[in-house]
C-alpha cells in the first residue's frame, strides 16, 4: 500500500431514458489500492447524484457491480485502480455487454436470472462437492455436511464477454449452461438435458472460452460446457441402449 | 402524478435494504397495497455491505440480551424460510488468553438466560474439527451461528413482497414528503434517476426504512429520531479456511468476528461514529487492524490474499456514548406520537438477522394505525426464489 495519491479520469458511459448515450470525464484523486467502485461510488456521493449503478456487498459475494473497466468485464468491488490504469490515466466504465441498459451503467438482468432459474442454478452447494472436479484445492472436510454459497454469483460477466450472446439473442448464455451442469452432476436431474441439449443451449457454444477468463468467481463456464456436452452425448447413447430412461 | 386506483390501503416504504424489503413482503401479505423506493439498488446501502453474519445471539448473551434472543429466534426462523441464502454451518467461541478465559462462565450463564445452545469443545476436538483454528485455543464453544449472502437475503424477501403485489421502485430518491392541509403526511415526492424525470406518488402511510440515514430523510418534514450512523471495517480474503464462524470469546470488540463466505473469509470489524454516510472512506489503519485480529484467530490468513476491503454504517439508536455500549435492538417510531405528524413511521436500529421481527412489528404498527386486522405471516413459509425479484411485472401472479 502506498499512500501517494494518483491523478485519474474516470470516463463514465452516460444514457437516461430515450436521450442518446454519452461519454461524461469525471477526475478524481484516488488512492491506487482504491477499487473501481469506490471511485464511482465517490462519482455519485460528490460530483453527480444522477449517476446510477448496480453494487451491493463490496466484496465478490453477491455479483451486482460487473462492468466494463477499459472494454474488459471486471467486478469493480475488487478491481484495483493500480491494476487498471495509472497515474495520471484514464478508467473508461460502461454498462456490461449483451444485456438491455437500464440507465447509465444499471442493465437489465430479469432475462438472465430467469435462465439460471429454469437452469436450476443451485445456491447453496456442499462444501465437499463445491469445487471443480479438476481441482486440487479443497477446503477444510470434516467430514460433516456442510453446505456453502455457491461459486457463481450470477453476475452476467460471462454472458457480456460471450461473442455468441452478442449475436444470438436466445442462446441459453455461459452462466444458465454452467449451472445446468454443475446441478445435473450433483442432482442427476435428467430433465436439465432436455433443455440444453437444443440449438440455442450446448451446441450454440463457439468454444471461445471468453466466460471463463472473465469469470471473478472460479466457475469456469467453458469447461462446464465442454462437459455438459460429454453429459449430453452420454445419456443419449445410453437411451440408444435403454440403459437409461 | 402516479394514481393508485385501488382500494387496498397504500403503504410507501422509503429503503429498500433488508427491513424495507422484508416490510414489504410482510404488508403486502397482509393484504396492503406497497411501494418501495430506494435511491439506489436493492441493498446498495447498508443491508448490502453487512459482514454476512447469522447471528446466534451468542455474542450479545451478556451485555444486550434483548438483542440476543431477537437473534436466537430470528435465527432460526431465517434458516426455515433462507435456506436459499445460508451457510448454515454453526460458529465457535474461542479463548485465547486469561481474560477470554474468565470470560467463559458469564457466556454460558448468558447463553442459557437467552436460550442459546451452546456446547464447550474441547481444544483439540475443535482443531480437529477446524484444522486452521489458532493452535493456542484454550477454551472453545459451538454456537448455532450462520452466514448469509446480503444481497440475496434482501431479494429474497423482495421477491415474496412482489409475489404479494408489491412494487418496487428502485434508482427512486425520495426527495420529500406531500401533506395534507392538517400536515399529516400524504405522499412523496422522488426523482426517478434512471429516466432523471420526477414525480409524486400519495399513500395512506409512509414508512421510513432507511436505516442509517433515517434522521436524514426526516429532517425535509421536521421530525427525528436519534440514530448513530455507526461504520465499521470489513476485510475479505480469497481463502476459505474455515466452515464455522470463529468469533473471540469475550465482550464484543473490533476484528472478533472471521465468517467463511463462498471460497473467502472475512474479518470484521470496528465502530466508530459517522456524521456523513453517503460515502464513508476505507481507513487504512483498520484494515491492517483487521489483518492482525483475523491473523490472530486463524494463522492462515496471513498467506492469504485481499480480495475486498468495505465499510458499512450500522443504524444504532441512541447517541452520546461508544458505538459499542448502544444496544443493537431496533424501534419503530410513530411520528404522530414523536413529533405530531400523522401518516409517518420509522424503523431503524437493528441487526440484519432481525429484519422479519423488524418488519413484523413495523407492520403490526401500520396495520394498527389503519384500522386493519390482520397478522403477521413470514414467520413460517420458505421465502420465494430470489431471482423472482427480477421478473418482470404481471409474471408472477
Amino acid at each position: 500500500m502506498t499512500d501517494r495519491l494518483w491523478h485519474v479520469t474516470f470516463s463514465i458511459y452516460r444514457k437516461k431514458a430515450d436521450q442518446p448515450p454519452f461519454y461524461q470525464d469525471f477526475s478524481l484523486e484516488v488512492d491506487p489500492d482504491e477499487y473501481v467502485l469506490d471511485g464511482i461510488e465517490r462519482i455519485w456521493a460528490f460530483h453527480d447524484r444522477s449517476l446510477t449503478f448496480r453494487h451491493a456487498c463490496h466484496h465478490s459475494t453477491c455479483g451486482a457491480c460487473g462492468m466494463l473497466v477499459n472494454g474488459v468485464e471486471k467486478l469493480t468491488c475488487i478491481t484495483p485502480i493500480r491494476e487498471v490504469t495509472k497515474d495520471g490515466g484514464k478508467i473508461r466504465v460502461e454498462p456490461l455487454r449483451n444485456f438491455p441498459i437500464l440507465s447509465d451503467l444499471v442493465v437489465d438482468m430479469s432475462e438472465f436470472y430467469l435462465r439460471m432459474e429454469q437452469a436450476h442454478a443451485l445456491q447453496v452447494v456442499p462444501v465437499a462437492q463445491s469445487t471443480l472436479p479438476y481441482e486440487s484445492l479443497r477446503f477444510p472436510d470434516d467430514g460433516l455436511p456442510h453446505e456453502r454459497l455457491n461459486d457463481c454469483i450470477e453476475c452476467g460477466m460471462c454472458v457480456s464477454a460471450c461473442p455468441i450472446a452478442l449475436t444470438a439473442a436466445n442462446y441459453q448464455g455461459p452462466a444458465a449452461l454452467a449451472a445446468a451442469q454443475q446441478t445435473y452432476s450433483l442432482t442427476s436431474e435428467k430433465s436439465l438435458l432436455a433443455l440444453v441439449d437444443c440449438a440455442d443451449g450446448v451446441w450454440r457454444c463457439h468454444s471461445g472460452f471468453e466466460c471463463t477468463a472473465v469469470c471473478p468467481s472460479n466457475v469456469d463456464p467453458a469447461w462446464r460446457i465442454m462437459e455438459l456436452r460429454r453429459q449430453v452425448i452420454r445419456h443419449r447413447i445410453k437411451r440408444i441402449f435403454r440403459q437409461d430412461g | 402524478m402516479i394514481r393508485m386506483i385501488q382500494t387496498k390501503a397504500h403503504a410507501i416504504i422509503i429503503g429498500a435494504g433488508f427491513t424495507g424489503c422484508a416490510l414489504a413482503y410482510d404488508l403486502a401479505r397482509r393484504g396492503l397495497a406497497v411501494t418501495v423506493l430506494d435511491r439506489g439498488e436493492i441493498a446498495s446501502g447498508t443491508s448490502g455491505r453487512t459482514h454476512g453474519l447469522l447471528h446466534s445471539g451468542a455474542r450479545y448473551c451478556v451485555n444486550d440480551q434483548e438483542s440476543a434472543v431477537e437473534c436466537i429466534q430470528e435465527n432460526m426462523i431465517l434458516r426455515k424460510i433462507a435456506h436459499q441464502c445460508i451457510e448454515y454451518n454453526g460458529g465457535f467461541f474461542v479463548a485465547l488468553n486469561e481474560q477470554d478465559l474468565a470470560y467463559g462462565p458469564r457466556f454460558e450463564v448468558g447463553a442459557q438466560q437467552c436460550g442459546i445452545e451452546i456446547d464447550a469443545i474441547a481444544p483439540q476436538k475443535a482443531r480437529q474439527l477446524e484444522p486452521n483454528l489458532n493452535p493456542d485455543v484454550l477454551a472453545v464453544y459451538h454456537v448455532p451461528d450462520g452466514v448469509f449472502d446480503p444481497l440475496r437475503l434482501a431479494l429474497a424477501f423482495a421477491a415474496s413482497a412482489r409475489f404479494f403485489g408489491a412494487e418496487f421502485l428502485p434508482y427512486h430518491e425520495v426527495e420529500n414528503f406531500l401533506t395534507n392541509g392538517q400536515g399529516a403526511v400524504s405522499g412523496i415526492k422522488f426523482w426517478n434517476r434512471l429516466t432523471n424525470s420526477r414525480s409524486e406518488l400519495t399513500a395512506d402511510l409512509v414508512v421510513n426504512a432507511t436505516g442509517a440515514w433515517a434522521g436524514v430523510i426526516l429532517k425535509k418534514i421536521g421530525a427525528s429520531v436519534v440514530v448513530t450512523p455507526t461504520p465499521g471495517i470489513m476485510v475479505a480474503y480469497d481463502c476459505r479456511l474455515v466452515n464455522r464462524v470463529i468469533n473471540r470469546l469475550n465482550e464484543p470488540g473490533d476484528g472478533d468476528i472471521l465468517i467463511p463466505q463462498r471460497r473467502m473469509v472475512v474479518i470484521g470489524t470496528t465502530s466508530y461514529e459517522a456524521e456523513e454516510v453517503d460515502y464513508i472512506p476505507v481507513e487504512k489503519e483498520q484494515a491492517i487492524q483487521m489483518n492482525r485480529d483475523a491473523i490472530t484467530l486463524v494463522p492462515r490468513v496471513a498467506t492469504c490474499k485481499q480480495r475486498g476491503v468495505y465499510m458499512s454504517a450500522r443504524p444504532l439508536i441512541g447517541k452520546g456514548e461508544a458505538g459499542r455500549s448502544l444496544a443493537r435492538t431496533f424501534k419503530c417510531f410513530d411520528h404522530r406520537e414523536t413529533d405530531g405528524i400523522e401518516g409517518l413511521v420509522t424503523i431503524t436500529g437493528g441487526k440484519a438477522t432481525t429484519c422479519r421481527l423488524m418488519a413484523e412489528k413495523t407492520a403490526d404498527l401500520v396495520c394498527q394505525k389503519l384500522g386493519i386486522s390482520a397478522v403477521c405471516e413470514t414467520a413460517g413459509e420458505p421465502l420465494r426464489s430470489y431471482r423472482e425479484y427480477y421478473q418482470p411485472s404481471g409474471a408472477n401472479r
